[in-house]
């Protein structure tokens, strides 16, 4: 059976993924992620009992080195392009977060 | 001998200069970087590199230092890396240079440039036409000779369906083959970067050049990189071709359909074996790929976040309100829509449903095609099932745009590589691509097929009139 999205479960979304909508972009993407839904119910056809999760088309043992110290990017580099940044301090700086 | 690299470049910076207005294939020209790299390989006393002197674009999602990535995104409008991607590196010690970068969907997002933040690129075949996506700037490059090679990311189809609507060769490699380091990512487990260009043979030696491990990206194979220009021996009496004919259904437009058929014809007077595959699973491909890419684009893209780089929104009351409104100004409706449904399939009580099913229908098309490789040695497809569309035709209709992606989602859930090539025109005079698909790490196999068919029938030797 097809989930189908009201304009509240679009919301309830658009909060999850950081995200604020236009009042017709509610109405649209209600509209247009419901088609997609219904597009995709068609996996659910197929039995999949028992059959593993692929979730990365290679094996894992590719990512195993050597833990060595090495350079990273300079502090200065990293906050070349920040929109507000202590530089002095090399800290990022965002709207106060506690009290 | 000085100067001959800076003359080849500014051949091509004074050809993008005059096709830019009407094909807007470029998002940034550095012609000043370009030149100033050219100087320094007209005075190198060095050997030359395998690519001395090339000069090459890349895609606007591929990072180098000096020019500007926005990833076709209002959100990254004036972003400059502060380091070089993998292939940026082994491009340049080769000897190519870098003349800009395409314009492409945001954030590798469409089929057809149409969600470009600033503006789609145009088909050199038909001004009012897409030239595909998401690589669609990169293919109408080469197809309108502004450069001889240029790199695109392909995650679901991004450099073989661009290539294929305007007639170019265009190489999805092997998942791993290429080093992703400096890729925005889109959906890690699928996007791979790979090149374009006029000839199976020229994207062979960038390929090669491009390949092989780089430890700063952890899904970077060990794996040996062949010289792949030498397996182009012409020579495909041994390869056995699959067709999975049940996939070319109706909904295939009748031009692209008959030369389809006619490349087999093709492939089998020059003694390839021609015989029938069964891919149970790909007509769900397209179902599991959209669950899968939007589900890794929405983590992705969770870095967008207003405060490390990027637009960010004034006026904000909180921390919250800074991700929130940043991410509402600076992403356009497709990827905002992706990630959208990427957080729904993720979420609590839709997670069994829908992405894990995704993951394990993954498992059923990898397991069919190596299956049908124990058969055969490539498996042959339309790489599209339609020519160029107009732009703007699908931009309200996501489902539709998703589509055209039918026959090439299915390399990149599998991990495997793709080549499009050239392979005829529609009545109207667009191009169409052939599409042949190898097991892991054997894009040499796949290259060769693809470079005998092209020397048997040359049409990409056909140029558009803005050539």
């Amino acid at each position: 059976m097809a989930s189908t999205l009201e304009p509240k479960d679009v919301d309830r979304i658009a909060t999850l993924a950081r995200l604020t909508l236009t009042p017709d972009e509610r109405l649209q993407f209600a509209r247009q992620l419901n088609d997609v839904l219904r597009f995709v119910e068609q996996i659910r056809q197929v039995d999949t009992t028992g059959i593993a999760a692929t979730s990365h088309p290679l094996p894992a043992d590719a990512a195993w080195r050597e833990d060595l110290p090495h350079t990273s990017l300079p502090n200065a580099d990293a906050l070349a392009h920040a929109p507000d940044a202590n530089r002095e301090a090399g800290l990022f700086r965002v709207p106060k977060v506690i009290g | 001998m000085s100067g001959h690299v800076r003359a080849r470049v500014e051949t091509a910076l004074a050809r993008i200069a005059a096709a830019q207005p009407a094909l807007q294939a470029f998002q940034h020209v550095a012609a000043d970087r370009a030149l100033a790299r050219a100087d320094i390989l007209d005075r190198a006393d060095a050997p030359p590199g395998p690519l001395h002197g090339l000069p090459l674009a890349i895609k606007d999602n591929i990072v180098a230092r000096g020019i500007p990535t926005t990833a076709g995104s209002r959100i990254l409008e004036g972003y400059q890396s502060p380091y070089d991607a993998a292939v940026v590196e082994r491009l340049e010690a080769a000897g190519a240079v870098i003349v800009g970068t395409t314009r492409c969907d945001e954030f590798a997002m469409g089929s057809s440039t149409d969600n470009c933040a600033y503006g789609p690129a145009h088909n050199p075949w038909d001004l009012t036409r897409t030239p595909g996506g998401s690589s669609g700037g990169s293919a109408a490059a080469v197809a309108a000779s502004l450069v001889p090679i240029a790199l695109g990311s392909d995650t679901g189809g991004s450099i073989r369906q661009p290539a294929s609507l305007c007639g170019v060769v265009g190489v999805k490699p092997t998942y791993g083959r290429v080093s992703r380091y400096g890729l925005m990512a889109f959906a890690s487990s699928l996007d791979q970067i790979g090149p374009f260009a006029r000839t199976t043979r020229e994207a062979a030696a960038v390929l090669e050049v491009i390949s092989g491990h780089d430890a700063r990206d952890s899904t970077s194979a060990q794996q040996p990189v062949p010289v792949f220009v030498n397996a182009l021996t012409g020579d495909v009496r041994n390869v056995r071709i699959g067709v999975p004919r049940h996939l070319i259904t109706g909904d295939v437009d009748e031009n692209v359909r008959a030369a389809f058929d006619a490349a087999l014809s093709v492939a089998q007077s020059l003694g390839a074996e021609v015989r029938d595959v069964e891919l149970p699973n790909a007509d769900r491909g397209i179902a599991v790929y959209y669950l899968i890419a939007t589900a890794e684009a929405s983590a992705n893209l969770a870095r967008y976040d207003g405060v490390r780089y990027g637009h960010r929104a004034t006026g904000v009351t909180s921390l919250a309100d800074l991700y929130e409104r940043s991410r509402h100004d600076g992403f356009g409706a497709e990827v905002k829509r992706r990630i959208m449904l990427g957080t729904y399939v993720l979420s609590a009580g839709y997670y069994d449903a829908y992405y894990l099913k995704a993951q394990q229908m993954r498992t059923l098309i990898a397991r069919d095609f190596a299956r049908a490789f124990e058969t055969v040695d490539v498996v042959a497809l339309p790489t599209s099932p339609c020519a160029a569309f107009p732009l703007g035709e699908r931009v309200d209709n996501p489902l539709q745009m998703y589509l055209a992606d039918v026959y090439t989602v299915g390399a990149n859930l599998a991990g495997l590589p793709g080549v499009s090539v050239p392979c005829g025109f529609t009545i109207e005079g667009l191009p169409i691509g052939l599409q042949f698909i190898a097991r892991p790490w054997d894009e040499a196999t796949m290259l060769r097929t693809a470079d005998a068919y092209e020397q048997a029938t040359a049409w990409g030797e056909r140029a558009p009139a803005t050539r």
